[in-house]
């Protein structure tokens, strides 16, 4: 790891920074040296260092405090060590103030300048390692789980892709187990504000008063129990991004306070007197048609279309079916990799067993299913055999019809289910209803059918 | 090999027997140098350890392939308070100063086979560096770095494999001495 990294010796004195210079080369570094202030700020606009040595007193115009501002203004966080023969309480002082990680006397110690070294490397292989991390996270985030072979969800993808370094609020619609968060992550992680925090509220599992202090947070003494002031999620969210799960169940005086803050970005904390604006991208998600809860009286009409400003639409799985095969195979693996099963294939029979199912819960009761399948399967193979207990649960469920409905209510909602089914495909729907196209049509009409609804 | 500034011949001839033993090298002794001028820092009652390079530099001997000098005066470069040698890093030329690793150095009897233990694996440390090994992270490895003499014993006066393999076929020494306690 030593190689990799290269430090700057800035010193006028020539033996002093070649000596340095062939000292720390000997412990692997790749060391450049620099003999006036002026010369290393020019040197670290080239490169950047892991380590810089300035020389406190250095003739030229420029002693090591201004070098070391200077270079900190091209490279925020270099990590400089300020040199000098004459330690005085007040240049250490000034030295630290303006922003030097450590100032150290010569000559010095080897050791101690040895442990120095190896700290700052330390620090500087975590700092590197965390970046990689972070960029595979943002990988793992972005698309590497949403496979899909889906026009309507490509389409989605994509405009995940345009939307994400923009600040608009968006709201991701879908049923349970579509897969709302990932989006939202994608939309984070692939934006500006990747490195940011992203931060998750669950709207429905909190009670109002606990959302409310989760939310905006709170100051010492704002309700019993109170110790201490709290920062809410607003703010932690600051600079990155906010996601509301389950916007839809927000309480009615909730819905005002978020308003004001969509609206101006600012807000107070529960029992505070102080102001806080904060820069925050929102993505809302529900399962709840937001338009029909606003109709309802039950949803704020200000704040859906303050929320509304991006919505995307997740279809739900029985709605795309082609994908069925698709993520069985990529959850199959992810799963048998991480439960340490050697399960490398699905049976056609198995796969045929995962087309029919209707999968209420989505993607993930698909995620289930395949773990409890792959958990119990004693072969390399996952056959319908191992997916027995979605065909059961099935048959125990069966069909009863509805007592009280009309003959013409359950013709209605036999076609409204096929068009799902189809995902809108008449001709399609009409061969499985047993039933040709026209027919088909003139049915659709006289139950004033929206088809444009099915598939959405 | 040369002294420089005079020394006990007896450990002049033991560094000799570890060179040709350790590297394989046939080693000439050549005659004392001298200390240079103005080498000696009033302030810090040291000798500079470049100006005892630039000395064995100035003096490298024809046909020679490395030149290491060996001095009992106390070493430092300006930035340190005090060094048990230096080398070229790929270079040519290497120094060892005994006079931190003789035990009265820090008050205690002295200790002439420890001494003599110690005196080769500074040079095998810098003559490693000549040959362009850098610090090994292998606390055992003769190569990896010792900042005080506590740290010099805890290092054996062999080379680890890796660094074994780096150095040039002909001086590699197949057998490994034993790590001292």
């Amino acid at each position: 790891m030593k190689t990799n990294w290269q430090i700057l010796v800035a010193d006028d004195e020539e033996v002093m920074r070649e000596s340095l210079a062939a000292w720390l080369a000997e412990d692997g570094y790749q060391v450049d040296t620099a003999e006036s202030g002026k010369r290393a700020v020019e040197m670290a606009r080239a490169t950047d260092y892991a380590i810089y040595f300035i020389d406190l007193k250095m003739p030229g115009g420029m002693d090591g405090i201004e070098t070391m501002m200077d270079i900190r203004r091209i490279r925020k966080d270099a990590p400089v060590v300020i040199v000098t023969a004459y330690a005085t309480v007040d240049t250490a002082i000034s030295a630290i103030k303006e922003g030097a990680l450590e100032y150290i006397v010569k000559p010095c110690n080897p050791q101690e300048i040895s442990l120095l070294v190896e700290r700052i490397i330390k620090v500087k292989n975590l700092q590197r390692e965390n970046a990689i991390l972070r960029q595979q996270l943002q990988r793992n985030y972005q698309y590497r789980d949403v496979v899909t072979k889906n026009p309507r969800m490509q389409e989605i993808l994509q405009l995940t892709a345009e939307i994400s370094s923009l600040r608009s609020t968006v709201l991701i619609r879908g049923e349970s187990g579509t897969g709302k968060e990932l989006i939202a992550r994608a939309i984070h992680f692939s934006g500006d504000r990747a490195s940011k925090p992203f931060i998750t509220v669950s709207c429905a599992a909190l009670v109002e008063s606990l959302l409310e202090s989760e939310l905006f947070g709170y100051e010492k003494g704002a309700f019993t129990g109170a110790a201490g002031q709290t920062r809410g999620k607003f703010e932690l969210a600051n600079e990155g991004t906010i996601f509301l799960d389950e916007i839809g169940d927000i309480p009615p005086k909730l819905q005002a306070d978020l308003l004001r803050v969509l609206q101006e970005r600012c807000f107070y904390r529960l029992g505070g007197t102080t102001e806080i604006t904060v820069d925050v991208r929102v993505v809302a998600a529900t399962h709840k048609n937001l338009a029909e809860e606003v109709r309802e009286r039950r949803f704020r009409d200000d704040l859906y279309y303050r929320l509304n400003v991006i919505e995307i639409n997740i279809p739900p799985l029985r709605n795309r079916r082609e994908d069925i095969p698709l993520l069985a195979n990529h959850l199959m693996e992810r799963i048998a990799h991480e439960v340490r099963k050697d399960i490398g294939d699905i049976s056609e029979g198995a796969l045929k067993v995962l087309l029919d199912h209707d999968w209420p819960g989505n993607v993930r009761e698909l995620e289930n299913a395949l773990e409890r399948a792959i958990v119990t399967c004693r072969n390399h193979v996952l056959t319908e055999d191992d997916f027995a207990f979605l065909t059961a649960a099935k048959a125990q469920k069966g069909w009863t019809v509805p007592a009280g409905m009309t003959l013409q209510q359950l013709e209605k909602q036999a076609i409204i289910a096929t068009l799902d089914r189809t995902q809108g495909n008449i001709k399609e729907a009409a061969g499985l209803l047993g039933i040709d196209r026209s027919t088909l049509y003139e049915k659709i009409k006289k139950y004033e059918i929206e088809r444009s609804g099915v598939g959405a | 090999m040369a002294a420089i500034g005079g020394m006990n011949s007896g450990l002049l001839a033991e560094a000799d027997r570890y060179i040709r033993e350790r590297f394989g090298a046939a080693t000439g002794c050549e005659s004392e140098i001298a200390v240079p001028e103005n080498s000696f820092d009033v302030r810090r009652k040291q000798f500079s350890s470049i100006a005892f390079m630039l000395a064995l530099t100035q003096g490298f001997p024809g046909g020679a392939d490395r030149f290491i000098g060996l001095t009992e005066c106390d070493l430092f470069i300006p930035m340190l308070t005090f060094v048990f040698g230096q080398a070229q890093l790929n270079g040519r030329v290497a120094l060892v100063s005994l006079a931190r690793l003789r035990q009265e150095f820090y008050g205690m009897t002295p200790d002439p086979e420890l001494l003599r233990f110690r005196m080769k694996k500074e040079i095998g440390h810098e003559l490693g560096h000549s040959f362009g090994l850098i610090h090994c992270a292998d606390r055992g490895c003769v190569m990896s770095l010792a900042t005080s003499i506590q740290e010099v014993d805890q290092k054996s006066a062999g080379f680890c494999a890796p660094c074994s393999r780096r150095l040039p076929p002909r001086s590699v020494e197949p057998e490994i001495e034993g790590k001292q306690a």
